[in-house]
């Protein structure tokens, strides 16, 4: 039996297809597929078998090539008052918000306000990051942790917005955004002894070691379940407003889980109710294995979205620190002068693996980190630093070795509570505490089990 | 803390006092106004709730009395309006929100089940979800498969969450409102069989309303009823009902029917479960049958069975009998085949007197 055009990728060159995704010209003789069924009409002529577009589940030789067809140039994109009319920034949404040339300077109207003492900071927190995650990639390959998540490349994204926003806002992260919390200053130690599970994990062993939560410190608990954190964002900000406070959230999701359905109930209570929240896409083009063009359907990019709620919507470089900044400021004072909702897709790339549980060679080309057009972000915040004049070799060098400094530092602290892997973990009879405010009878006969 | 007065069938004429008689609708909204008089914190939404004031009117007048920022109409999108409650409360609001049917909740699930009731365990207490959501459920008004299921088992498996269910006015205001002021997130189910009148299961009779029964008098003003507390509807010592929602009303027609001196106990709260009165009830009949509107298999009749035989088990002079909802869709034309009306509950009961 026939499974109607069931067939891979053979979208029709003409169609329009403005992401490429992935209109191989070859033109498919479908009476060349075994068992292919034509129907006929009585009056003997032929119908056309229906067929469907299946997304090539790998990216192919040319994914950089893909990127590289929406970029605009670095300063081209103008930067529009906060109150602009959606429809006047409507091909924002298909354009890119540039601010760092490829010769490393600031162009353009979106250049921020941000003093070199800002920039160095921000690019102290981007490799304060990256060499947490190293130092934690390692602790897994020692067998101290049983999982992690690195977001390298991707640093600039959590790193920029989280300097752009008050404390006192809300973030909704996903488990990429471990920058949010360094950034805020969350200590180094728990964040490590959450990893390891040990003794003195601040959510006593309860989460997977990524899944981080601060309320203190603008981080809201993180779920495995993805998307739901999306519409609650919505819901904070909603709270926030109703409760005439200034402060606003910010929801944050990869490109491969806008597909879930708590994508669009926050895209339509956002824009219902215009609450004070930034919707950030944040689009590294896998979904462990899946490329983006699952996620994103026939539309050109995934900022599309917004458009059909009304909901002004951007691309931006996301390895571009500056522009992060500059984007972020600009839609949280969107968010603070009560015109509600702006959506962000950054466009980055996961240079990583998914996490320490997958190996993607078997799915994406092995030269992508290398030829994707957006570079990394670290490089390009330092090439800035030094073309205005306030970044050396011997100053980088100087900032390397005190992150790696503070960070073992804190390892070796970390280290001292034991791990998960050494058996040094919270009490089992923790387990019982936090399910409800107060326990109750039937969760006091069960811990009284525990161990007996 | 109050609780109810236990309602024998022989007291079922006792004086109507000055309390004004209630229907259960208006016994809710009787709670939501208290509970937004009291607490700025709460804030009431759903789909129809605000304007309109819900499509079983439970909400009416809290647009109008409390304003629009109090209680607002939603996008007809569950899983958003549970996210976004969600959110609300990690923020330091109470939301109390409305499913328009227990049927509808579904798109919400993972909203209730993987966030509100895990949140305060997976952030070590730093974010909690003290919301309620409120969902008219059950059958026995002809609202075929989509407007009729009883998905109670569904919460009840799910630690974190606490789970009510109602089966009349007064202790829908006194549940209602401990459930608002309760510091977890509550299901809190509503028979919608039951808004109106006591519904014994004898559909071709006129309906009684809630004026004419003694749990219809619902004090004035503020009182809670503390969840986790069975009440005692009907006191007996011939056999144990352990049951909730409308199958309280069926029990309690069927007993008299088949002059059974049947203790039915209206569980009230299913989690946390008042275990000490069905021990209790079960100890002293020795006897016991459960009953649900719900499927039977892996309902929530399941639980308590195996708890009475857990706990009780040397007491008991007859198996432990189920009647519950067939293991099927519930049927439109057919509902009253469905319904585990009091020809079946007292069938059971025979059963089990004479097993």
């Amino acid at each position: 039996m026939v499974l109607v055009g069931l067939l891979p990728d053979r979208a029709p060159e003409t169609m329009w297809n403005p992401c490429g995704n992935h209109a191989r010209a070859a033109a498919l003789d479908t009476d060349a597929v075994p068992g292919q069924i034509r129907g006929m009409h009585n009056d003997g002529s032929a119908e056309q078998a229906l067929r469907l577009r299946i997304p090539e589940p790998v990216r192919g030789a040319d994914p950089a090539d893909r990127v590289r067809r929406h970029l605009s140039a670095a300063g081209e994109m103008r930067k529009p008052e906060l109150d602009e009319k959606v429809e006047r920034i409507a091909m924002m949404r298909k354009q890119l918000v540039r601010v760092l040339d490829d010769d490393g300077q600031a162009v353009g109207p979106w250049v921020p306000e941000l003093k070199p003492d800002e920039l160095i900071t921000g690019l102290r927190d981007m490799m304060l990051v990256r060499a947490f995650d190293s130092r934690m990639l390692r602790a897994h390959r020692q067998g101290k942790t049983s999982f992690y998540m690195q977001c390298l490349g991707e640093e600039a994204i959590a790193c920029a917005q989280q300097r752009a926003l008050r404390p006192g806002d809300m973030h909704f992260p996903t488990y990429r955004q471990q920058g949010l919390l360094i950034t805020a200053g969350y200590p180094l130690v728990d964040m490590m002894n959450q990893v390891l599970s040990n003794t003195h994990d601040p959510l006593k062993g309860r989460q997977l070691p990524v899944m981080y939560s601060s309320k203190s410190h603008g981080f809201f608990s993180i779920s495995g379940n993805l998307a739901t954190q999306y519409v609650q964002a919505v819901g904070w900000a909603m709270a926030s407003a109703l409760s005439s406070d200034t402060a606003i959230a910010s929801a944050w999701i990869g490109e491969g889980a806008s597909s879930e359905p708590d994508f669009h109930a926050a895209l339509v209570f956002a824009s219902t109710y215009q609450a004070p929240v930034i919707l950030n896409i944040v689009n590294n083009h896998w979904a462990i294995s899946t490329p983006e063009e699952f996620a994103r359907g026939a539309s050109a990019t995934f900022a599309d979205r917004g458009y059909g709620f009304s909901i002004p919507a951007l691309r931006v470089d996301g390895n571009d620190y500056l522009a992060v900044h500059a984007v972020s400021t600009w839609a949280a004072e969107r968010a603070r002068s009560n015109l509600g909702p702006t959506m962000i897709e950054w466009i980055t790339l996961r240079v990583g693996a998914h996490s320490t549980s997958d190996d993607p060679s078997g799915y994406r080309p092995t030269d992508e980190a290398a030829s994707f057009p957006l570079g990394d972000p670290i490089e390009r915040l330092m090439r800035h630093l030094t073309v205005i004049g306030e970044w050396d070799d011997e100053r980088h060098q100087e900032l390397a070795a005190s992150i790696n400094d503070q960070i073992a530092t804190a390892f070796e602290e970390a280290d001292s509570h034991g791990s998960v892997k050494a058996g040094n973990v919270s009490d089992p009879r923790s387990m019982f505490d936090d399910v409800y405010a107060v326990l109750p009878r039937h969760l006091r006969e069960q811990r009284d089990q525990v161990g007996e | 803390m109050r609780s109810s007065p236990a309602i024998c069938a022989s007291s079922a004429i006792r004086s109507v006092s000055e309390m004004p008689a209630m229907t259960m609708i208006e016994a809710i909204r009787d709670a939501h106004t208290i509970a937004m008089e009291r607490d700025e914190r709460v804030v009431v939404f759903g789909e129809d709730v605000g304007f309109f004031g819900g499509v079983f009117r439970c909400t009416q007048g809290l647009q109008q009395r409390f304003g629009s920022h109090r209680c607002f109409d939603t996008p007809i999108s569950e899983a958003g309006i549970v996210g976004v409650a969600v959110g609300m409360a990690a923020y330091g609001l109470r939301p109390c929100v409305e499913i328009q049917f227990a049927d509808y909740m579904y798109p919400a699930y993972d909203q209730i089940v993987s966030e509100a009731a895990r949140l305060r365990h997976r952030s070590a207490g730093d974010f909690t979800a003290p919301i309620t959501i409120r969902m008219p459920t059950g059958g026995g008004i002809f609202g075929g498969q989509t407007h009729s299921q009883s998905p109670e088992a569904l919460f009840t498996h799910v630690s974190g969450l606490k789970t009510v269910v109602v089966s009349n006015p007064y202790d829908a205001k006194g549940l209602l409102l401990a459930a608002i002021e309760d510091d977890d997130p509550v299901i809190f189910l509503e028979p919608k069989r039951v808004y109106n009148g006591p519904f014994d299961g004898h559909h071709d009779r006129p309906i009684v309303p809630w004026s004419k029964h003694p749990l219809g008098e619902v004090p004035e003003g503020h009182y809670t009823i503390e969840l986790g507390k069975a009440r005692v509807h009907r006191p007996g010592d011939e056999l144990t009902v352990l049951t909730y929602g409308t199958l309280v009303h069926v029990a309690q027609a069927a007993a008299e029917e088949q002059g059974i001196d049947a203790e039915v106990i209206d569980l009230r709260t299913l989690v946390p479960l008042d275990v000490d009165a069905i021990v209790a009830s079960v100890a002293k009949t020795g006897r016991c049958i459960v009953l649900h509107e719900a499927t039977l298999t892996s309902g929530f009749g399941a639980e308590l069975t195996a708890i009475v035989q857990e706990r009780v088990f040397h007491h008991l002079e007859a198996p432990i009998r189920r009647v519950c909802g067939w293991d099927t869709p519930y049927p439109h034309a057919q509902e009253w085949s469905y319904f585990p009306g009091p020809a079946r509950v007292g069938k059971a009961m025979r059963e089990v007197m004479t097993a």
